[in-house]
Order: structure tokens, then C-alpha cells, then sequence
């Protein structure tokens, strides 16, 4: 009997011991971070954690590489063949994951979508005047004169299948403020290193090794199985890491950095994150949404501009806030940027005193109330940040009414232009300073495709004219003179209240190995598990 | 009917003389009253108003209690992440979770018991209509009715307009889950005494049925009603706190108990324990003390315990 049950426990073991080693041949590497994803749609919102979720299956024609260096990606090569026009030579033997192969006439076919009304990529690819297929193999883009950084502008734009589109009639892009389902926003199908297996919006998505990947032999070793959990508790996030229910944490709370980098089996990576936290003013309407002062608006005035950005004390946000995991800011562009220089990102002095008389001096001595609208899962302690400017604000008179969302409706709010005042962050993939003008400083046109996230109103036409230019300008030192400028124009102007530059600090067990990318966007193929 | 008799009639009863008896619900009436009495004077005993923005210095943020290295006479128990008073927004918390609780209860006990005489005295279709609903009532648990009810306003209202009215959106759901058991309780007693003399005597010389159902029969309820409800006082202060524990409760503005734990949980893994745990005491002795006097009340109220 004895040695009968021995048997059988030895035989349960070693069934136990086979499932072990099953589960460990196949690497899934599960990961966390505040938010989910948008949408899988990859034109349809240009957001960090959105491009972070999608890159895994859908590539650019040029992507980026652990340091942000261009590397190929659907292209092999790129070259300018005229002033006017790039010529991209495609990567052969490209299969997306249904088996189709890649063409020419997928890239035309995704650059038109991302060119729709509904795309928020417009602003990337606006000096596009055409995209033609030469051959299978060969595109080229035209645009409205010569356009030098074109190739940084093409990481972001995503490609996908034509036939697959036409398909299932997503031919465009979803419109996300309209709250519109289409295929697309549950399903994705992509040349990338993995395909979608599952995606349950703000639970989980699970995304599978693309047996077809072409970059199969440059990355051997990256994780057969993706898990992502949005965990929105900061608490939550931690203790799963710490309990090893997931490897990796793109965003743990900064207060509790160093308890994980004193926890055996855990470790972190560090850096400068090319994104800028600031404040933005409703400067453009004649009369502000949500605030108790009639009849005029008064962030149109910049002494009240001014007082607001003289208010705040960035150092004591970064000490008790941010845990020195910041850089205070005077631009809304980071280090790292084309354009951004130490002089530039002075910020003036915090001065509770000089803001009152601002403030006097404008014509609210008592202050008024406005609504701050603030996300509470897209940036490092974001609503801690709008707290604590709240009592900052109170010091000058100005109440403010905190309003703190999810960013799934915080990002819809500010598309449709229904904010006063909004704390946002800005990114730029693009490493240029012209993606920061283009998108957030020029008066916003829908036809031009530029300024479509300017919710501010702000409108200069000396700056408007020095973005087109330094699009077009290929002479580097008239090119750099011109963003300077408009730097400059920017600072005076001051539609945005910087804030700081963001440091990032990924989490994880000390089984997986990744690089850290300063754009805080994960690409797993660059990874590794133990 | 003197003053001195009720008292000396208190004195001798056998509730005063349980009560003596017992020093566990001495010290819980003790540690009642004075959290209703804190309540009711925070804004005059609070170091600090920890809703005055203006007041609040960030760089103030995260100071330990005062006995702990880097802490400040200051703030006794330290300051949170945004350089509140741990101990001021304690006092206005259970000022917040206290008044929550005590609308609460009140609103249930009156819908209950109105709807519980009315069972009992209209019978028919009215009391299986009115007992129906209670039992449906009964089967759904009191958070998740309170959650809906919290769910629709926040879909309905606007956030800022949810935010002014918050409170009273908690006091409806939660008020609005308890009311079955006082209604099954004055039912109960209403069907027991509406058919003795001294009601059928009322009829007859002709008192309103309103009358005999609040003056006559009401009465005999009131005992079981108190019982149920200082034990639901309790229930409701967790509720509470488990609402705005899951950040569904009262805003970080004007926190509750529930509130103050909730911004307090983010802290607790980088050893900042002061802002998570006076709160959790001060909750865990508020609803400890009130149900020990519920039990109490219970047991002594029992004429077949004693």
C-alpha cells in the first residue's frame, strides 16, 4: 500500500515537474502599467501607451532602436532622390501574419489612412503631397517641398494590411472621440514580432511570437508570449511585481523606487525620458468653459499667464511629488530633442509675491475659479501633480476645481476642445522640435493638419510661418536659426505652463532582460527572458 | 413625571444595572462619545482645516508622526502627500464618515418603519408587495445595491456637480440598502400587537388609523428598531469606508475615514505607514466601539438572555 502510494506521488511529481518545464520552455513575459491601451487601431490615436501596445504588431517603415537610432524596418534603405521626394526601398520577403506578403501597395494603402480625417496622425505626414508604388518593392514619397526629417516623422506611421483592411471595412481609421467600434479596435494584424491573441480592453491582452516574423533571426531570444494587465492601483502594481505575478512594470510608483531596488529578485533601469509635463490654457476663447469670471477670458492675458507659471513651485513638486524623478522644466520639449538647449529651459523664477501682483495688475486681485482637468493613469503621479498646483494656485487667489479622469476620458475632453485649463504630457518620437510646434503651437487647422492638439487657441503667425519653414528648410544652420525663434516666440507667449521633464524608471525581475527606451515605449523584441 | 424619577427609574433598571456590569461596554459608550463629540467639535479642536488649500504647504508633505525621527510637534501624526494634517483630516473624516452613517441609518429606519406599518396594517396585495421587495432587497448585498446606486449618479451627473453631491449620494445607497430589516422588524410587531384590546379599544372610540399605527403600535417597535439599528450604524460606517476605500465614496477633497486609507494605501510600501494606518485605527475602534453597544443593546433589550 505504502509503496503504492509512493508511486503515485512520485508519478504525480514528476507529471507536476513536466508541466513546469513546459511552462518555462514557452517564455511569456507578463507585464503591467497604469492604463491600457487605447485602441489597436494604429492610426487612431497618437498616444505613448497606445504606440507602446501596437508596435508589437504593426511596424513602421522605420522604426527605432533601444537608443532611439533610426533603424530599417519595412524599408531597408532610404534616400531623397529629388528635393521634393524619399525614396524608400522595401524589406523583400515580408509576410504579415495571415501569410499575404507585404507590398508597396500596403504602405500606400496605410498612408492614405493615416492621411484621413479620423487619423491623428495627420500632423506627422502633413507635408505629404503623394505616396507612390513604383514596384513591389520601392515607394516614394512626395511632399509639398523638400522635407529633411521625413524619415523621423515615418517611424510613427504604422503600416497594415491592405487586403485585411478592405476585409473587414476599416479602410479608415476608428474616430476615437466618437466613441466608434470598429474591427480594428479589438483586432490587429500586423507584420510585427508578435500577433494579437487576446484583447480584452483595460483587463488583458495576450500577444503571440509571429511565426512569420521576418526579424526572426536578428532577435532569436525575445519572449514567445506577451501579457499585459493594466493595473491601475499603484499599491497593486507594486505588490504584483513584488509577488512575482508580473515581470515587468513600466510605471511604478516613484515612492516606491528604492523599496524595489532593495527587493532580491527585482531590478530597475533609469533614464531621462524624452517627454515634458505641463500645464495648458484655454488662451483662445473668448470666454473660458468652466470658470466663474463672464464675459472675457482671463488666461487671454498674459500677466495671468504669467502669475499662474510664477505660482508654481516645480522644486517642491519634484521633491515631495515626484520623488526627484524630475527635471524642472522652462520648455515643453525635453533634453535630447533637435532644438532644445540649456539656455532655453530656464524657468522663471518662482515668485508667490511678483505672481499676486500679476495678478493685481491684470485686474483679479481676489483671484477666480476655473476647472483643472487632469488624467489620473497616462504620467508619473499626474494627479498628485494637479493637487498639489491646486494648493499652489489657492496661494494667488486662483480656486481651482480639480478634476481628475481616466485618461480615456480625460483625452476625448480635450479633443473636443472642453477644457479651461488641462495638465498634459508631451512625447516626441520624432526627436525633432518641429513635432512639438507642429502639434501643439500652430493654430490649429484641420485642413493643414497642424495644431491638433493645440486645445489652447494660442495663434502666432510669425510661429506658424517658422514651423512651415523649418519643415522645408535643408540648410541646418537656417534650419536651427528657425527653431530657435520660434522656441523663443513660445517661451514669451507661454500658452503652456511648463512643468518638468520626466525621468523614467522601469521595474522588473531580474529574469528579464530589457533595454530601456527613453521614449518609455517597450519594445519586447529588444528583450529577453531568463 | 420628575426629572429625578426617570433618572432614579434609570438607575434601578436592569439595563443600567447590565451596563455597570459590563467595563468592555463602558469603555465602548465612552469611546463613542467622544468620536461624536469630536465630530461634532473638529472645526474648533483640529490643529489645522485640512480643506483650506491656501493653508497647505507641499514641502510640508510626508512628515512622520511626532515621535518619529523627522517628525514635527507640529503634526502629532504627521502630514500625508499633499502636507494635510494626519490628525485634522482624522477628525473631519470621522466627522464625514459619522454624519454618512448616522443620514443613513436615520433614512433607512424611517422608510423601513413606515413601510413595515403600513405591511402590517394594510395586509393584502399592499404587505406581499411591500414584503416582496424587501426579500429581493435582502438577497442583493448592501455594498452592491450602494455601488449601482453610486455607478448611475456618476453616469448621470457630471463629475463636478457628483463631487458637491457625493455625500448625499452615499447616504441614499446606503441608506436605501438596509431599510428591509427595520421594515421586517415593525411588520413583525405590528401583526403581534394590532389585533389586542387596547388597539381594538382605540378603534372603537374612533382614533385615526394613522394615529394608532404611530402612537399605539409604533411604540412597542422602538426597542428591536434601536438594536438594529446601532448595529447597523457600524455596517453602515464600513460601508462607507469600503466605498470610498474603492475611490467611489467621498473625493479626496472632503475625505471620509474610507478616503483617508484609500490615499494612504499608495504609501504604504514606501514606509510612509502613518498616512494608512491612523486612519484604519481610527476606523477599526469607531465601528468596534458602536457594535459592542449594538450587542449590548441586544442582549439587554432580550428579556430571554438575561
Amino acid at each position: 500500500m505504502f509503496v503504492a502510494r509512493m508511486a503515485v506521488i512520485a508519478a504525480a511529481t514528476l507529471c507536476l515537474t513536466s508541466v513546469a518545464v513546459s511552462v518555462a520552455e514557452a517564455k511569456t513575459l507578463r507585464w503591467a502599467s497604469q492604463g491600457d491601451a487605447l485602441t489597436m487601431d494604429p492610426h487612431s490615436q497618437n498616444e505613448g501607451p497606445t504606440t507602446a501596445m501596437n508596435q508589437h504588431v504593426y511596424e513602421g517603415l522605420i522604426s527605432r532602436d533601444p537608443k532611439l537610432a533610426k533603424v530599417p524596418g519595412l524599408a531597408l534603405t532610404w534616400k531623397p532622390i529629388a528635393p521634393d521626394t524619399w525614396e524608400f526601398k522595401l524589406r523583400p520577403d515580408v509576410k504579415f501574419s495571415d501569410g499575404t506578403p507585404f507590398t508597396a501597395d500596403d504602405v500606400v494603402f496605410s498612408y492614405t489612412r493615416a492621411l484621413a480625417p479620423t487619423s491623428d496622425f495627420r500632423s506627422y505626414i502633413s507635408s505629404i503631397k503623394d505616396v507612390k508604388a513604383l514596384d513591389p518593392l520601392t515607394v516614394h514619397i512626395v511632399t509639398n517641398g523638400p522635407n529633411p526629417i521625413l524619415p523621423d516623422y515615418t517611424t510613427s506611421i504604422l503600416i497594415m494590411s491592405k487586403a485585411w483592411s478592405e476585409k473587414h471595412n476599416v479602410t479608415k481609421p476608428q474616430s476615437f472621440k466618437d466613441k466608434e467600434e470598429t474591427y480594428a479596435v479589438r483586432n490587429a494584424m500586423g507584420t510585427g514580432p508578435y500577433t494579437l491573441k487576446q484583447r480584452d480592453p483595460d483587463v488583458r491582452t495576450v500577444m503571440a511570437k509571429n511565426p512569420t516574423y521576418w526579424g526572426a533571426k536578428d532577435f532569436p531570444a525575445y519572449p514567445d508570449e506577451l501579457v499585459y494587465t493594466p493595473i491601475k492601483e499603484p499599491a497593486t502594481r507594486v505588490a504584483a511585481l513584488i509577488s512575482g505575478q508580473v515581470d515587468f512594470v513600466l510605471d511604478a510608483p516613484l515612492q516606491d523606487i528604492a523599496r524595489i531596488k532593495q527587493t532580491p529578485g527585482l531590478k530597475t533601469e533609469e533614464t531621462a525620458q524624452v517627454r515634458s509635463i505641463f500645464l495648458g490654457l484655454d488662451m483662445g476663447s473668448a470666454e473660458l468653459k468652466y470658470s466663474d469670471v463672464k464675459g472675457k477670458n482671463p488666461f487671454a492675458d498674459k500677466r495671468v499667464r504669467q502669475a499662474m507659471y510664477q505660482a508654481i513651485d516645480v522644486n517642491a513638486i519634484k521633491a515631495k511629488v515626484m520623488r526627484n524623478f524630475s527635471a524642472p522644466a522652462g520648455l515643453i520639449t525635453s533634453p535630447g530633442v533637435h532644438g532644445h538647449t540649456p539656455q532655453l529651459d530656464q524657468r522663471l523664477k518662482y515668485d508667490v509675491a511678483a505672481a499676486k501682483k500679476l495678478m493685481t495688475e491684470a485686474g483679479y486681485p481676489n483671484g477666480f475659479s476655473v476647472s483643472l482637468d487632469c488624467p489620473n493613469d497616462r504620467y508619473n503621479n499626474d494627479e498628485q501633480i494637479c493637487q498639489a498646483v491646486t494648493g499652489m494656485l489657492a496661494q494667488i487667489g486662483i480656486k481651482v476645481d480639480l478634476q481628475a479622469r481616466s485618461k480615456t476620458l480625460h483625452f476625448p475632453k480635450l479633443q473636443k476642445k472642453d477644457s479651461s485649463l488641462f495638465l498634459l504630457g508631451w512625447g516626441v518620437p520624432t526627436l525633432d522640435s518641429h513635432y512639438v510646434f507642429t502639434f501643439l503651437y500652430q493654430t490649429s487647422d484641420a485642413a493643414k493638419k497642424v495644431g491638433s492638439w493645440n486645445y489652447t487657441g494660442y495663434s502666432n503667425a510669425k510661429l506658424d510661418e517658422l514651423a512651415d519653414g523649418m519643415l522645408k528648410e535643408v540648410d541646418q544652420a537656417k534650419r536651427d536659426k528657425m527653431i530657435a525663434d520660434a522656441w523663443a516666440l513660445a517661451v514669451a507667449d507661454m500658452p503652456y505652463l511648463p512643468l518638468h521633464h520626466q525621468l523614467i524608471v522601469w521595474s522588473m525581475s531580474d529574469k528579464v532582460t530589457m533595454p530601456i527606451f527613453a521614449n518609455d515605449s517597450p519594445n519586447f523584441k529588444y528583450g529577453k527572458m531568463k | 413625571m420628575s426629572d429625578t424619577g426617570t433618572l432614579a427609574r434609570l438607575r434601578d433598571s436592569d439595563m443600567w444595572w447590565s451596563f455597570r456590569r459590563s467595563p468592555l461596554v463602558v469603555a465602548a459608550s465612552v469611546v463613542t462619545l467622544i468620536y461624536f463629540v469630536a465630530a461634532v467639535l473638529a472645526p474648533w479642536i483640529a490643529p489645522f482645516d485640512p480643506f483650506d488649500v491656501k493653508a497647505l504647504n507641499l514641502m510640508d508633505a510626508f512628515t512622520p508622526p511626532a515621535w518619529a525621527e523627522g517628525g514635527s510637534a507640529k503634526h502629532l501624526l504627521g502630514t500625508d502627500n499633499q502636507g494635510r494634517d494626519v490628525l485634522s483630516a482624522i477628525l473631519y473624516g470621522s466627522r464625514v464618515s459619522l454624519m454618512i452613517g448616522l443620514a443613513a441609518i436615520l433614512l433607512s429606519v424611517t422608510t423601513g418603519v413606515l413601510l413595515g406599518l403600513l405591511a402590517g396594517f394594510r395586509g393584502g396585495w399592499v404587505e406581499a408587495i411591500i414584503m416582496r421587495l424587501a426579500d429581493i432587497q435582502l438577497t442583493v448585498p448592501a455594498i452592491l445595491i450602494a455601488l449601482t446606486l453610486d455607478g448611475v449618479t456618476r453616469v448621470v451627473l457630471p463629475k463636478n456637480v457628483h463631487d458637491s453631491v457625493a455625500i448625499w449620494v452615499l447616504v441614499f445607497s446606503i441608506g436605501f440598502a438596509y431599510w428591509p430589516q427595520f421594515a421586517r422588524v415593525t411588520r413583525a410587531t405590528t401583526l403581534a400587537e394590532k389585533n389586542k384590546d387596547y388597539v381594538n379599544a382605540a378603534r372603537i372610540i374612533g382614533v385615526p388609523g394613522a394615529r394608532i399605527a404611530l402612537q399605539h403600535v409604533l411604540p412597542n417597535a422602538w426597542g428591536p428598531v434601536l438594536v438594529i439599528a446601532t448595529i447597523e450604524l457600524a455596517l453602515a460606517i464600513i460601508a462607507e469606508a469600503s466605498l470610498s476605500y474603492l475611490g467611489v465614496g467621498m473625493p479626496a477633497t472632503q475625505p471620509s475615514l474610507g478616503t483617508l486609507i484609500r490615499i494612504g494605501n499608495a504609501f504604504l510600501f514606501s514606509g510612509e505607514w502613518w498616512i494608512v494606518i491612523f486612519p484604519v485605527v481610527a476606523l477599526v475602534i469607531l465601528s468596534l466601539s458602536v457594535n459592542l453597544l449594538g450587542d449590548w443593546l441586544r442582549d439587554a433589550l432580550n428579556p430571554r438572555l438575561r
